[in-house]
């Protein structure tokens, strides 16, 4: 497949929408603002929630703003709440194709039973924008649109 | 001949005669390498700094003076290391106040001299454990306290009377605090006898560390109440830990954390002052906070350029009469942003610098992160190895024999002034704006963190910024590190101990006292002696918190990418 600048492939029909989003009570949005950055100046869409996010919140706007995949941040070790819960209520709204990615301070252990659970992808400290820009690329592939 | 080269007499040669005679022939055969010569936050460095670099209006009495005089460059104390050394106090707090008290315990047994307690996430943001919000995050990145209860447990034989304990706890900060002083009651130790530290920065929470409850201008006034009751009742508690150190992790260049956090400061005096307090009653406990990151020489620049600028801030800008106003006195921690993940043993020598940077620079307190932190939370073998290290700089490197050692060099000198010039070009600008408080109601410091977050990552994704076993040096398989972990169970025992603390207290009491809290929030009345009065009746985080909200309101982030 041949890419275009924005990021997306010759023949989609639009180009990828991506979510960013803070779960949960922690604060450090370092990582989720540069990754927002960093995606959106790869050309795709992004759509970034800012802070102080439910599970709850999350699955609605992204059904809302008919995105391709959420991408989490979490800093606060509650990643085995959030991530799962996060994929478990996309499912109960019938959104269980919309990926879910994300990153964080995640020990390996935890990687390893988190994409059991349906997480396509973590990245942890170290990773470059360039890592998780290629990621989404080679990964997540644009939705059929929905009924406007 | 330059000015400084004749100020000081004599036919030397010049810093052009060595360019010219000695410099030039060696570029044209071996070139330097081909980098970027700057610091870590992009600042760009001289290849050679002489005494031309200090500029004209440069005078050792003037700039630098002597240690515990008038501008504290050199240090605030006349003696510094060789009178005490800092004080070494590791932050703790994960689990149940039950873990953290036995981790308390480890430390003040294995020779640490003050204690710093870390609160979990739902405790930070004023909220209990059993509350949707919380699920998940009780107990992971500190320890959960939701009524004194848990204070009691927490600080368990330790006589308040003989620490010093240091809470990391702001937007709720007040209610945590009464309930220190409940507990202090209870151990029969009276308030005066208290020491310790509050950090009680609301200002950086907005700003960077993002933890709060109410917008900016009410939070200012439970900060002015809390100095006025502690200026009377808890003379020796620092009553603000005005905290750069988030800024830093945010993602700020060195100058930005200066500056922002000194603005901060002007901005609690500016309150404390409308409030009708005297400078002189509160300034002497306020402390600051700073990060110790990678870039040796940048920090020990900021730290030294700090105490400058404040000491001329406090006696020419608020007219402080008591030199005690003058000096600042700070805590610095080494940069969690510099830890990786990736071969994490290599963290103990970036934590080593940073450390020294903090102790070149006369930090008056240090802790030390753990080489696991990038993990996990810290295991106790590598919260040992960290205290060690400092007990290593203190004891064996010899680093604290001489005060302010770096003192007087050209290149120390100069980056120092460098630094202290862009900082009061930042604060220039936000006096400006009317202040911090309308700066962050902008998103002023906000925006300019984020964009020079998102540059610094460019430059390590480009390769111009190394960072050792990451973009440079990396290896594949990495050997498993221990990590600490926290279990379930302990969300499910706060939640049945936070049930039972509910059902055994006077409900009838607690409401009458959370009524009279509330309908003082639209007063002027202080509001710390109606908060103790709630703590003691086993009110809530959550339920104080709350209390005030109908008339103060809650905050709700613009972000800003």
């Amino acid at each position: 497949m041949t890419e275009r600048a924005d990021g997306g492939h010759v023949g989609d029909e639009r180009k990828l929408r991506l979510l960013v989003g803070k779960v949960g009570l922690d604060g450090h949005d370092r990582g989720a603002k540069i990754i927002a950055r960093a995606l959106r100046d790869a050309g795709f869409e992004v759509i970034y929630t800012g802070l102080h996010q439910t599970p709850e919140m999350v699955v609605a706007t992204a059904i809302q703003e008919d995105v391709d995949a959420v991408s989490l941040s979490i800093l606060s070790g509650a990643h085995n709440y959030l991530f799962p819960r996060v994929i478990e209520l996309l499912k109960e709204k019938g959104a269980q194709d919309i990926a879910v990615f994300g990153g964080g301070i995640v020990p390996d252990e935890d990687i390893t039973a988190l994409k059991q659970a349906g997480v396509r992808e973590i990245f942890t400290p170290g990773a470059t924008t360039e890592s998780v820009i290629a990621w989404v690329r080679a990964n997540i592939q644009p939705r059929p649109l929905g009924p406007t | 001949m330059s000015d400084a080269g004749k100020r000081r007499g004599g036919n030397r040669r010049t810093r052009s005669d060595w360019e010219k005679e000695t410099l030039a022939d060696t570029l044209r055969t071996s070139p330097e390498r081909p980098v970027g010569f700057t610091t870590v936050s992009d600042l760009p460095i001289e290849r050679l700094y002489t005494a031309d670099d200090l500029g004209p209006g440069w005078t050792e009495s003037e700039k630098l003076g002597f240690p515990g005089e008038f501008p504290y460059t050199r240090g605030i104390h006349p003696t510094m290391y060789r009178g005490r050394l800092w004080t070494m106090r590791q932050f703790a707090g994960f689990g149940s106040a039950e873990d953290t008290n036995a981790r308390f315990h480890y430390l003040l047994e294995h020779g640490q001299t003050g204690l710093s307690t870390a609160f979990d996430l739902p405790t930070l943001m004023g909220r209990n454990s059993d509350d949707a919000l919380a699920r998940g995050e009780v107990g992971r990145e500190g320890v959960a306290v939701d009524t004194l209860a848990d204070m009691e447990i927490l600080f368990r034989g330790i006589p308040l009377d003989r620490v010093s304990t240091s809470m990391t706890i702001n937007a709720p900060a007040a209610v945590i605090f009464c309930m220190y002083l409940a507990v202090a009651e209870k151990q029969g130790v009276p308030f005066d006898k208290l020491e310790g530290t509050l950090q009680n920065d609301i200002l950086k929470e907005y700003i960077a560390q993002k933890e709060w409850i109410y917008p900016p201008r009410p939070s200012m006034r439970i900060i002015t109440d809390l100095m006025a009751y502690c200026a009377r009742a808890v003379p020796k508690w620092n009553t603000i830990s005005i905290s750069g150190y988030h800024i830093r992790e945010a993602g700020s260049t060195a100058v930005q954390e200066l500056a922002f956090t000194l603005a901060d400061g002007i901005a609690y005096v500016e309150a404390g002052r409308k409030a009708g307090l005297d400078v002189d009653d509160f300034a002497p406990r306020l402390s600051y906070f700073f990060n110790a990151h990678n870039d040796f020489f940048e920090e020990v620049a900021k730290l030294r350029a700090a105490r400058r600028i404040w000491a001329h801030v406090m006696r020419d800008r608020f007219e402080a009469k008591n030199p005690r106003s003058w000096k600042m006195r700070f805590h610095t921690q080494t940069a969690g942003c510099s830890l990786t993940a990736q071969q994490p043993l290599n963290n103990v020598a970036r934590v080593t610098l940073q450390a020294l940077a903090a102790v070149l620079g006369g930090t008056q307190s240090l802790h030390t992160d753990s080489y696991d932190e990038a993990l996990a939370l810290p295991t106790q073998s590598a919260v040992t190895v960290a205290l060690r290290t400092q007990q290593i700089i203190a004891e064996e490197s010899g680093v604290v024999n001489a005060i302010d050692p770096l003192g007087g060099s050209y290149f120390v000198e100069a980056l120092t002034d460098k630094i202290e010039r862009e900082a009061l070009s930042y604060i220039e600008r936000i006096d400006q704006m009317g202040g911090m408080i309308a700066a962050i109601e902008r998103g002023f410091p906000q925006k300019e963190i984020a964009d020079a977050s998102y540059h610094y990552q460019r430059q390590v994704d480009r390769g111009e910024k190394s960072i050792v076993g990451v973009n440079a040096y990396a290896i594949d398989d990495e050997p498993h590190t221990e990590i600490l972990k926290i279990g379930e169970d302990v969300e499910r025992a706060q939640l049945a101990r936070l049930a039972s603390v509910k059902a055994g207290r006077n409900e009838v009491q607690l409401q009458r006292d959370l009524a009279a809290l509330a309908a003082a929030a639209a007063t002027d009345e202080n509001l710390i002696p109606l908060m103790l009065a709630c703590v003691r009746n086993y009110g809530s985080v959550q339920e104080l918190s709350q209390a005030l909200v109908p008339v103060f309101g809650t905050y709700r982030e613009v972000s800003v990418l």
